[in-house]
């Protein structure tokens, strides 16, 4: 199952200072059960999954903590600020998040917009500059725009991540060509965050060369959760393997692939 | 006395401190982060605050997200 990686040789992914072997990671909502969950995440392969900070309910808290099923000495814990709308908002979450003590990393994300959950960039600059100032390693989850990339870069994230298409739209890699260009022009890796669909939709976008994959409804609401957790794995490891070993180039023109010498009269 | 946990108005015992509190809820300090007047108090801390009436208090944890 791992040939590819074998065969081909990568380095670690690095975001931070901390390193990770999986180049995919994966979220940990909308799953049918938390034992179909656990059974993905371990399909995936993932060493690094999203939660989110929410308040506890207090009639039946021992259930709704995602810790109750994940141990975080295995998994690397990467809490989001999903569902802010503002910086200051984020700021909050994220400041909550890193209380729960288990690192310093947020992957930051201010909405601008309800329907399409596209991020506020100016927002997400502002809370970026502030919890860098504080500490934080912060993954910015942003569009596919690259003079944004490049600004939060200068402010100081440890990974930027464009999006492939909108949060949970299943769309896959709308625009290859900006996250190629994103992915040039930045130094801190590129994290390729929402809106895959299906195996082929991670396979492409590593194969534009960025240095991983988060997605979280591609594999919860497939039909069955843990095989989509394992295509996604192989897609990923497959789209890395073939960006190192670097395609032919495209032409408009057929080419023979057996000798055109040879021939019969 | 009347406090504001998470949004909801709830009755607590007067002059409980935050430790106190969670353990009137049935919560593990260690499983909970807590803000309190919109301030994050530390775990090692919540035996130090007292809560008083009226406050707001959010008890936060992980949950499933992408």
């Amino acid at each position: 199952m791992t040939t590819a990686v074998e065969t081909t040789r990568d380095t670690l992914l690095d975001i931070g200072g901390r390193t990770f072997q999986s180049r995919l990671m994966v979220g940990t909502g909308k799953y049918p059960d938390m034992d179909t969950m656990v059974r993905a995440i371990e399909a995936s392969g993932a060493d690094v999954v999203t939660v989110a900070v929410r308040r506890v309910n207090l009639d039946r808290s021992k259930e709704s903590s995602v810790l109750h099923f994940l141990d975080p000495k295995k998994i690397f814990l990467l809490a989001n600020t999903a569902g802010c709308y503002t910086a200051a908002d984020a700021i909050r979450y994220a400041r909550l998040a890193r209380e729960a003590g288990f690192n310093d990393f947020v992957k930051l994300e201010v909405i601008g917009d309800e329907e399409t959950l596209l991020p506020d960039v100016a927002g997400l600059l502002e809370a970026t500059k502030v919890l860098v100032q504080e500490g934080f390693k912060v993954l910015a989850y942003t569009n596919e725009d690259l003079v944004t990339a490049l600004r939060l870069e200068d402010a100081g994230c440890a990974a930027v991540m464009p999006l492939a298409s909108p949060i949970g739209s299943g769309l896959g890699l709308l625009n290859p060509f900006s996250v190629r260009t994103i992915k040039r022009r930045l130094h801190v890796p590129v994290i390729v965050d929402a809106g895959v669909g299906t195996a082929s939709d991670a396979c492409v976008t590593m194969e534009q060369g960025v240095d991983g994959i988060l997605m979280n409804t591609a594999i919860a609401a497939a039909q069955d959760p843990v095989a989509m957790a394992h295509a996604m794995r192989m897609a990923t490891i497959a789209g890395r393997a073939a960006f190192l070993a670097g395609r032919m180039p495209r032409r408009e023109v057929a080419m023979p692939s057996s000798p055109t010498k040879g021939m019969l009269d | 006395m009347d406090v504001v946990i998470n949004g909801e108005r709830k009755q607590v015992t007067a002059g409980v401190t935050l430790l106190e509190l969670l353990q009137e809820l049935e919560l593990d300090p260690r499983a909970v982060v807590v803000e309190h007047n919109r301030q994050i108090v530390r775990r090692p801390k919540l035996s130090d605050v007292t809560v008083a009436p009226g406050d707001a208090i959010e008890l936060v944890h992980f949950v499933g997200g992408g």
